[in-house]
């Protein structure tokens, strides 16, 4: 089943010169984990805004071409109403939690949507429990850290029971740990939940091990649409400008000189570690 | 730049009987006192209003910000006082007499026991339980909104106007020379950061409040509930109570004046 | 030169941010201040250029105490670009905003104008001088920030977390701009946590944890000091991780750097190939 699709979508913010994404022509599958990546500019964070509405019906500017969401035509749908089948993370902890409590801030969605009290208690429990941060869920959002802001960010969008959930550079402003434990939450719920999940990432050394499906672009078009171990392979994507994984640069650059390391692209130094030990162990 | 003024504004979590009782209950009393206060002129009356504020100050554990609160309105006090003498003073022709000591003081005092009950309101009562208040009367939700996101983002703000002042500083700017002309226009680089960040930051959070649903439907519901609970029946059976033994010796009992009670 | 002696910091709302800090960066060094959120980083830096003063202990830069001098006179030789370039901005040029720093130190007109020549093209902003600073991309904005500082020529650079938000073709840009400050004689500091980018610096690096300094040597040192970095709450970069699973193979641990990675791995692999 199809969960996002775009044909040819074309877009131009309000008094821009040129479109920000042209042409951009995916489908990411339900249960899908799709990194899309590329240089600064590329239009990823454009991309992004197609997917919930905000571009066209909050951005205006000029919309060609299809977006498809679970089969609905974007264009024709508001925001609100695609609100409870996609939510939107953004780069920014602070900027994205308004409330003075964490549990009214991820009961903002089910206010607006006007469940009831007694469903919406079981669903904040349920959204702060999967992201960790029951216990500090009376706590204003200006106390914590900008790893557990997020993770608010997170549970908030949770609670409206998403089947996707797309992520705009969610760690920019995060320390490497604290990013590592975001990823490894979203990574759970597109494990056990089955949400898809479309994370937009520069940090592909952190990220990349979880995604069964990458898109790359540049200055606005998608220039590599499929399986991660494949894609990152490719001398092209490094020409790009895309930071590739340490782990992964050094295997293409191993088996350009002939080492024989095996068929499997690694995506993590663990993967890594452990064609070496194979290939170098009888040494 | 002190940034104590902003301190005031952190939300504390504090538990006194006084902060549990229901918000809009408590805007009945201080409307009480503030119809009350209006109601005389005689320094009695009113020395008996502010007294009453008292209880309440000591029980809610605020005695400190109150009582800077009441060196705030010193100022004002003071001018109110002389004026009020001063006119009399010119009205009487040219003579000081007691009574019109007493008026003026009576005035002054008026003036303190409005702002107090606004002060121990503010003061009682947390930004939290004020946004829910607001959210269960009539008023519309676009305003409880602002209210509750003003009020988060104060300290956030505070912390800017900090970063961006030490960023300035270390280009060269200083914020305390020249005289006050340029003084003033030196606080333009960190002003048009400020507004510009806080332009940018509304941007952001309108797109999480449109992804999060935001306008979907008029009812809107909400987490908690505010209900009335014993305590709050007290203050309101206090306040009208209060009101009406105002209102009978205003209609039917004299006032006497400290000039004619001891002089 | 700055020296750093015993320096304790306790901000007014009581935190101590600093636990007895002693250090020394001399002129022309590379150093990168490493270490978790609330370690005492920044609070360090801004030590560095007076905007903050020790609670005890001494800051001297070049000789002079910092408690004796201001931070507009501390900042002509020590220059500090913060994180967010928009809490910089507010001109109406680049150009301006560039000359802005160089007003309030008081360079003559002209040697104002030939200041912000230079600065832009060292930045390659030249042909964005008379635009307007807000119309600027992310990155763009960034290099109109770190123009504005570098514009008085400051004897130290200190970079606030330059990567956050950064692609890799921009890191890698500003990786080289680094080694080109360095090659003029400048002192450079960062503060990051971003360990790719220190590892492909190679720099001293010094990591910090609840506001004493824990380590202090070599990028391929502390780099590879698994315990070091798991206190300061550091991930190890990469080519490091790969490295620590390999002992059984002979090779050494304190690799960072991926071809020195590639040479090592290539001749285990041939050796064994006669």
């Amino acid at each position: 089943m199809v969960a996002i699709e775009t044909r040819n979508l074309t877009y131009t913010y309000p008094g821009g010169t040129k479109p920000s994404i042209s042409d951009v022509s995916i489908k990411i599958e339900k249960g899908d984990f799709v990194l899309i990546t590329g240089p600064s500019g590329c239009g990823k964070t454009t991309l992004c805004r197609c997917f919930n509405g905000l571009i066209p019906h909050f951005y205006q500017g000029e919309l060609k071409g299809e977006a498809f969401l679970l089969g609905k035509d974007v264009t024709k749908i508001q925001t609100h109403e695609l609100a409870k089948n996609v939510g939107l993370v953004f780069q920014n902890p602070e900027n994205q939690l308004f409330a003075l409590s964490i549990e009214k801030d991820v009961a903002f969605g089910l206010e607006n949507l006007g469940f009831s009290r007694e469903e919406m208690r079981k669903r904040v429990d349920w959204a702060l429990n999967l992201t960790g941060i029951y216990d500090i869920r009376e706590r204003s959002p200006h106390e914590v850290s900008g790893g557990q802001q997020q993770r608010v960010a997170i549970a908030a969008v949770l609670a409206m029971q998403p089947e996707i959930i797309v992520l705009d550079e969610p760690t920019s402003f995060l320390d490497p740990l604290s990013a590592q434990k975001i990823f490894e939450v979203i990574c759970e719920l597109n494990k056990n939940l089955g949400i898809t999940v479309v994370l937009v990432e520069h940090r592909l050394d952190l990220t990349a091990k979880y995604a069964n499906h990458i898109i790359i672009m540049d200055e606005g078009k998608v220039c590599s649409d499929g399986e991660t171990r494949t894609i990152l392979s490719l001398e092209e994507t490094r020409l790009i400008g895309v930071g590739i994984p340490k782990a992964t640069l050094l295997y293409n650059l191993l088996t350009r000189e002939g080492m024989r390391l095996g068929n499997v692209t690694p995506l993590s130094s663990d993967e890594m570690a452990e064609l070496l030990l194979e290939a170098l162990k009888d040494r | 730049m002190s940034r104590s003024v902003f301190d005031g504004l952190k939300f504390r979590r504090v538990y006194s009987p006084i902060h549990n009782l229901d918000p809009r209950i408590k805007f009945i009393y201080v409307l009480g006192v503030f119809v009350a206060a209006i109601l005389f002129s005689e320094i009695l009356p009113l020395l008996a209003l502010f007294l009453m504020q008292i209880p309440f100050v000591l029980l809610a554990g605020v005695r400190k910000e109150w009582l800077r609160s009441l060196r705030g309105a010193l100022f004002l006090a003071t001018f109110i006082f002389f004026t009020n003498v001063l006119f009399r003073f010119i009205g009487a022709g040219y003579a000081i007499l007691p009574t019109d000591v007493e008026f003026s003081a009576a005035m002054t005092l008026r003036f303190i026991v409005l702002v107090e009950s606004f002060s121990v309101f503010f003061l009682t009562t947390s930004p939290d339980h004020l946004g829910l208040a607001l959210e269960q009367s009539r008023v519309p939700y676009e305003f409880s909104f602002a209210f509750t996101t003003a009020v988060r983002f104060v300290p956030v703000l505070a912390e800017e106007a900090e970063t961006i002042m030490d960023a300035q500083k270390a280009r060269g700017l200083e914020l305390e020379k020249g005289n006050f002309m340029k003084r003033i226009r030196n606080y333009v680089p960190v002003l048009i950061p400020l507004i510009v960040s806080a332009i940018r930051r509304s941007l952001e959070l309108a797109e999480a409040m449109e992804s999060r649903a935001w306008g979907a439907t008029k009812k809107r519901t909400n987490l908690y509930e505010l209900s009335l609970h014993r305590g709050d029946f007290v203050l309101l059976l206090i306040t009208v109570g209060v009101l009406m033994l105002e209102i009978y010796i205003r209609l039917f009992v004299p006032v006497p004046t400290l000039s004619q009670l001891f002089l | 030169m700055i020296e750093i002696e015993d320096v304790h910091f306790r901000y007014p709302g009581g935190v101590e941010a600093l636990k007895g800090v002693t250090l020394t960066i001399r002129d022309g060094e590379f150093v990168a201040i490493m270490g978790q959120n609330g370690a005492g980083k920044t609070t360090l830096v801004k030590h560095f250029n007076g905007l903050l003063k020790p609670s005890t202990g001494k800051v001297r830069v070049d000789n002079t105490e910092t408690t004796k001098t201001s931070v507009a006179s501390l900042s002509k030789t020590v220059g500090f670009v913060f994180q967010n370039p928009d809490h910089q901005l507010f001109s109406e040029t680049v150009e301006e905003e560039i000359a802005f720093a160089l007003k309030n130190f008081g360079f003559t007109e002209e040697a104002i104008g030939k200041q912000i020549t230079w600065a832009l093209n060292l930045l390659s902003l030249a042909q964005y001088r008379k635009t307007s600073p807000f119309m600027l991309s992310g990155g763009e904005r960034k290099r109109v920030a770190l123009a504005s500082v570098l514009a008085w020529d400051p004897q130290m650079l200190i970079l606030d977390e330059p990567t956050i938000g950064q692609d890799h073709e921009q890191k890698e840009r500003l990786r080289q701009f680094i080694v080109q400050l360095q090659t003029q004689g400048k002192t450079v500091v960062i503060v990051t946590h971003d360990v790719e980018f220190v590892a492909e610096c190679n720099p001293r690096v010094i990591l910090m944890r609840e506001g004493k300094i824990i380590a202090d040597g070599k990028g391929k040192e502390i780099l590879t000091n698994r315990d070091a970095l798991t206190q300061s709450s550091i991930i190890l970069p990469q080519i490091a991780q790969i490295f620590t699973h390999l002992t059984a193979l002979g090779l050494a641990k304190n690799v960072i750097d991926i071809y020195e990675a590639k040479e090592k791995l290539l001749r285990v692999w041939r050796k064994a190939e006669e």
